[in-house]
């Protein structure tokens, strides 16, 4: 297996209108392990993985991943993408989308059924996606991701508005999946599904404030649980900032 | 560009249409009621003879227009857009796509209206009527090519419905409908030349009204096809997969 890191990025900037949203971030996600991206809504979490897919037009540093420069090319069938609306035709079945999006990487056709099983989608597959509850429709759309069976997956909130049953089956996927050698970088704003990945990155105001694994980051911080701890860390941020000022 | 790819991306339009049998059943009959409603109304005169042909190319052209815009602006802003700019879909792939699933639905939308117009409202066509076809579904592409390349400059529905006023309504005014464009003060007339509208416009009344002008019919058609070919180039211009 490749010990190259899946994503390395180095001094990465984003502008979007007239307002910094990551400021020369230095990132590095390993291979074949659970990273989930936390922080609150608005701290650049999404421009940061649109950055990784290459959607994001970035003001300077360098993105790359599987060795490759963000956005290339051969990238776009090695790495699975979930938008934060879940993007599916809502006028399309469950199984129309998944053949669609399968013809469009070139994923064998039995990839379909395969990934349906895993999001658990069966009973649903021949239902017009519009008709689908919120939970289901975004389901549908990590079942597309996962078509293809790609080596790295960037997982925008994949789990908002999931009853407790269907994120513990989710995580529980993912991480059978890293347990196969996938990388997973999945984010969240909710703050107690950071212990369920292998590692942190806590991001806030476009920095990130932590980067290791959940018992490190409980240690670090002398907290009890993910909340506390990432309160912790942004009261340090102040004061330090306070005494800077 | 990838043959394949480019008829998927056709074949899943076309599926998402026929999961929507009122928007089926409005594209393909309101044209004919359109040109019947004319046809009733000029019933004591003789100007739905050089009306109708007109009307032909107007109406696939105004709803092609309106239904292509809406749907590629909705795939922009659901995120649909954005994902398959991230996997191995071209741009002309998505665009043709577009292009090849509505212009189908643009020819029986035109057979239906050349067939309703000849045989129940009793235009006479002096010229060829497979060249009448031939120009009525030119129109309807355009239609869909003007609409795509629109949608990339809309950022809302309701900019895009305003874009109907902006770019259709204009080149109907100055398209020789309501008087000759040869009877146009000289500015808007050479204006009017330049509008692709026009073209089909002087093609559709050529075929209904000369038989002998199948030449001229078919440069006015290769014009409008070229406008349509720089509408779908354009429109895959204005697809970015980085955007900011």
């Amino acid at each position: 297996m490749n010990s190259t890191p899946a994503i390395v990025i180095t001094g990465l900037r984003v502008r979007r209108g007239k307002l910094d949203v990551l400021h020369n971030l230095d990132i590095q996600v390993p291979r074949g392990q659970v990273v989930g991206l936390l922080g609150p809504s608005g701290s650049g979490k999404s421009t940061l993985m649109r950055s990784i897919v290459g959607a994001q037009r970035i003001a300077a540093g360098t993105v790359t991943v599987l060795g490759s420069p963000a956005g290339t090319p051969a990238l776009r069938r090695r790495i699975g993408y979930v938008t934060q609306s879940p993007s599916v035709y809502e006028d399309l079945t469950v199984t129309q989308n998944l053949q669609y999006f399968a013809r469009v990487i070139g994923a064998p056709r039995s990839d379909t059924d395969r990934v349906v099983q895993e999001v658990d989608l069966g009973p649903q597959s021949k239902q017009l996606v519009g008709n689908l509850s919120g939970g289901q429709l975004s389901r549908v759309s990590l079942a597309v991701a996962l078509l293809g069976s790609p080596e790295l997956l960037v997982l925008d909130e994949p789990t908002v508005g999931l009853d407790p049953v269907l994120r513990r089956d989710l995580w529980k996927l993912f991480a059978s999946l890293a347990s196969r050698g996938v990388s997973l970088l999945v984010s969240s704003h909710v703050m107690d599904e950071a212990t369920r990945c292998d590692r942190i990155l806590l991001l806030h105001d476009g920095e990130v404030l932590a980067d290791e694994t959940p018992a490190e980051l409980l240690d670090r911080t002398k907290t009890s649980d993910a909340d506390d701890a990432f309160l912790a860390l942004i009261a340090q941020t102040q004061k330090k900032s306070g005494a800077a000022a | 560009m990838n043959p394949r790819l480019t008829l998927a991306t056709s074949a899943r339009v076309l599926a998402q249409i026929r999961h929507d049998p009122r928007t089926v059943a409005l594209l393909l009959l309101v044209p004919s009621l359109l040109i019947g409603l004319m046809a009733w109304i000029f019933v004591n005169t003789k100007e739905f003879e050089t009306i109708g042909p007109a009307l032909l190319g107007l109406f696939p052209f105004i709803i092609m227009f309106l239904i292509t815009s809406i749907t590629t602006l909705r795939e922009r802003r659901s995120g649909t857009l954005e994902r398959l700019m991230t996997m191995p879909l071209g741009k002309f792939d998505f665009i043709v796509g577009y292009t090849l699933a509505f212009g189908l639905l643009a020819i029986i939308q035109s057979l239906i209206a050349v067939g309703y117009a000849v045989w129940v409202c009793g235009l006479t066509i002096s010229g060829n009527v497979w060249l009448l076809i031939l120009v009525a579904v030119a129109n309807a592409v355009l239609g869909t090519t003007l609409g795509l390349f629109a949608s990339a400059f809309a950022a809302t529905e309701f900019q895009v419905v305003q874009f109907m006023p902006a770019l259709v309504f204009p080149q109907i005014l100055l398209g020789g409908i309501f008087i000759p464009r040869s009877q146009m003060p000289d500015v808007l007339r050479s204006i009017s030349d330049w509008l692709p509208l026009s073209h089909s416009i002087e093609a559709l009344q050529k075929v209904t009204m000369d038989s002998g002008a199948s030449g001229t019919v078919l440069r006015e058609v290769g014009i409008v096809a070229l406008w349509a070919v720089g509408f779908v180039i354009v429109g895959s211009l204005t697809l970015r997969r980085r955007t900011e």
